[in-house]
């Protein structure tokens, strides 16, 4: 996984509340058995027409925001499936930082394990951050994982809470498989005692 | 003397393998599911660093999301889909996870079968990389979905890497009146506490009108949780419980049996336990409930009006119900039983279980679908698709114009040729009513099976009251 420390880039703004995965990345585009090569599909169907032309009016069809690396969104953002092809798509794209009053819990969950960072701040918050991200090509919006703070273009800074075990796994870009495989010994306690306490639950050797 | 516990504490504490002390615990997981959309990338990864599936016993893998729901003699036509079933076989042989391949009777719908094959105990720890796993909440299971990052952690290690969510109750008291089902209970549920309602938290529903409904009609509301955004949804284990799964094929046997239903009479929630939520409603004012927007808190009576945004006082609010009406085409003020249906869907890991097909034939005995209206009844498994031909009602359905299915998600995704058309109305009593879920440009009214088949029968939406 790659890290993330510091991100310096275009924030697009998209004026939506309850952002569900159909939506970021639909179906049709769900049967492929790779993670990569999303990035063309995300938001789709309010990305293109039917006919396959881009939908003008859509944020990331227009100049300043075709290269956003972030995108501020309203509450709720990525809720429904837990399809991991959502947050593959918006990194795909180059969207490294998604910034929302609040976030469905899979998703959430989804985006550490991929280098994609989720912020979490008030309604209030996120509404200036629209606001500054609708003035378009500004190149300096800030995020510093480290420090946990946003800077707008205005030079405003937001600061956000975080998990200390979610950040230090982003910051160093850790493989949390590796991470457990650490605690094999651990593990193989646990089974015993489980074989022990409650055989019911244990199917096979 | 220890503090109260919730059931969900009680499966939690029990699972808890390592407290990492910075805001997550390890927890072992007892049971994975794992189907053809989500596992790809998963056994991909396990291969690229030379690991291997850690308890393949525990695993139980299947192809439902895009699997042909008819002529399924003639294989997978669609390559992309057929690619994706032939990747989990290949993956499920070198790995060595147990699999129920397309000609075999249990094959269906992740979520319908686990419970139905006694994979699925009280008590345990599920998962799958699917977001309805909440489904199995019903038994007692600790159940919730996860990404394909998580699945394959799960597969290398058996155990996940999770922050403890929070305690919420929803207790339903009272009777439900003739025609209102765990559906209507469920949408009212979400229109109620919305779709980020219950954010962070797992659900256990309670009350009487929880307590008296059936295994089925469990599995739906709880199907139905990650809707209203929870973690996972839970009910007691009790007799109904108890008796659903004695004697199912992966159920534990003889003494075991004893031992496993000894520990399960101890899981419900202590007198005085503490939740940090609480939600209370009637069921015996419950009317049949039916969706009108693009989110499945867009729910309201059947005996109610398309809403008006102009009332509406939050602005994103007001800007998502206007965008949710244009989709629809639906004008403020409609009454909802005057919406015309194309097509209606019968099916889903929320409503795809015998006692949903009862209720639809009970509705489409002596009828017909209305001239004009495409309807399908696609069962949730294999099992539940015998079961139903047993008691023959294969031929209500036929005789009245539906068409009868192989098993699989169908149309709730329309990731297979099962999808709508753009424009095309569909009365459906799957989960979800987002924009283009079920095809692009479709447009999608959940409701429970009674429900739906009374759309089917009348080519509109209707009170489905008017017809026990």
């Amino acid at each position: 996984m790659d890290k993330f420390t510091t991100l310096t880039g275009v924030a697009a703004p998209l004026r939506m509340i309850n952002i569900d995965t159909d939506r970021i990345i639909p179906k049709q585009f769900l049967k492929t058995i790779k993670r990569t090569g999303l990035g063309e599909f995300l938001f789709n169907d309010l990305r293109y027409n039917p006919d396959g032309s881009e939908v003008d009016e859509f944020v990331l069809n227009r100049p300043p925001y075709r290269h956003a690396q972030i995108v501020i969104a309203g509450r709720n953002f990525g809720c429904g499936s837990s399809r991991e092809h959502a947050p593959w798509a918006l990194l795909d794209f180059g969207i490294t930082c998604i910034i929302a009053p609040s976030f469905a819990d899979i998703f959430y969950n989804n985006c550490f394990k991929n280098g994609l960072l989720p912020i979490s701040l008030s309604e209030e918050q996120v509404h200036k951050l629209l606001d500054a991200a609708d003035a378009g090509s500004n190149e300096n919006f800030t995020i510093d994982l480290n420090a946990q703070r946003v800077t707008d273009p205005n030079g405003e800074i937001f600061e956000f809470k975080i998990d200390p075990f979610r950040k230090h796994c982003l910051f160093n870009g850790l493989d949390d498989i590796g991470l457990t495989l650490g605690k094999a010994a651990i593990i193989e306690a646990f089974e015993q005692k489980r074989s022990v306490q409650n055989p019911w639950l244990k199917l096979g050797p | 003397m220890n503090a109260p516990r919730t059931l969900f504490d009680k499966i939690w504490d029990d699972h808890v393998v390592h407290d990492q002390n910075d805001g997550t615990c390890l927890i072992y997981i007892d049971r994975h599911l794992v189907h053809e959309v989500t596992s790809p990338q998963a056994f991909e990864g396990l291969r690229l660093s030379g690991r291997e599936v850690h308890r393949p016993e525990e695993t139980l893998a299947v192809a439902d999301h895009n699997v042909p729901t008819s002529n399924r003699a003639a294989g997978i036509i669609e390559e992309t889909s057929r690619v994706q079933v032939e990747t989990l076989e290949r993956n499920v042989t070198e790995f060595g996870v147990p699999y129920l391949p397309l000609d075999d009777l249990r094959q269906g719908i992740v979520h319908i079968i686990g419970p139905e094959l006694g994979f699925t105990l009280p008590g345990a720890t599920i998962v799958c990389g699917d977001s309805h796993t909440s489904t199995h909440g019903a038994c007692g299971a600790l159940a919730f979905g996860i990404g394909t990052s998580e699945v394959e952690h799960v597969l290398a290690t058996q155990t996940l890497i999770q922050k403890r969510p929070q305690n919420m109750r929803i207790t339903v008291d009272g009777e439900c009146r003739p025609g209102v089902t765990a559906k209507d209970i469920i949408l009212s549920i979400i229109a109620q506490i919305g779709t980020a309602g219950a954010t962070g938290h797992v659900i256990e529903y309670a009350g009487s009108a929880i307590t008296s409904l059936s295994m089925e009609g469990r599995m739906t509301v709880c199907n139905m949780s990650i809707e209203a955004g929870a973690r996972a949804g839970l009910i007691a284990p009790d007799a109904v419980t108890f008796e659903y799964l004695e004697g199912r094929q992966m159920v534990p046997k003889g003494g075991a049996w004893e031992q496993a239903l000894a520990n399960w009479r101890t899981l419900p929630s202590d007198e005085g336990a503490v939740y940090d939520r609480e939600v209370s409603l009637s069921a015996s004012e419950l009317v049949p409930h039916v969706t009108w927007g693009t989110s499945p808190q867009d729910a309201l009576p059947v005996t109610s009006e398309v809403p008006d945004p102009a009332g509406e006082v939050d602005v994103e609010r007001r800007a998502s119900i206007e965008r949710s009406l244009a989709y629809m085409d639906l004008a403020p003020g409609t009454p909802l039983v005057k919406v015309p249906i194309d097509r209606v869907f019968i099916g889903s890991c929320t409503n795809g279980r015998i006692e949903d097909l009862r209720e639809v034939a009970a509705v489409a005995l002596g009828r017909r679908v209305a001239q004009g209206v495409g309807a399908m009844i696609v069962p949730g498994s294999g099992l539940v698709k015998e079961e139903a031909e047993e008691e023959g009602l294969d031929k209500i359905f036929i005789e009245a114009g539906f068409e009868w299915r192989e098993p699989g998600c169908s149309m709730c995704l329309a990731m297979n040729a099962d999808r709508l058309e753009p424009g095309e109305r569909c009365a459906s009593t799957s989960n979800r009513n987002f924009e283009g879920r079920q095809g692009r440009g479709g447009r999608t009214h959940l409701m429970s099976p009674a429900m739906a088949a009374a759309a089917a029968v009348t080519g509109h939406i209707t009170d489905v009251r008017a017809l026990l």
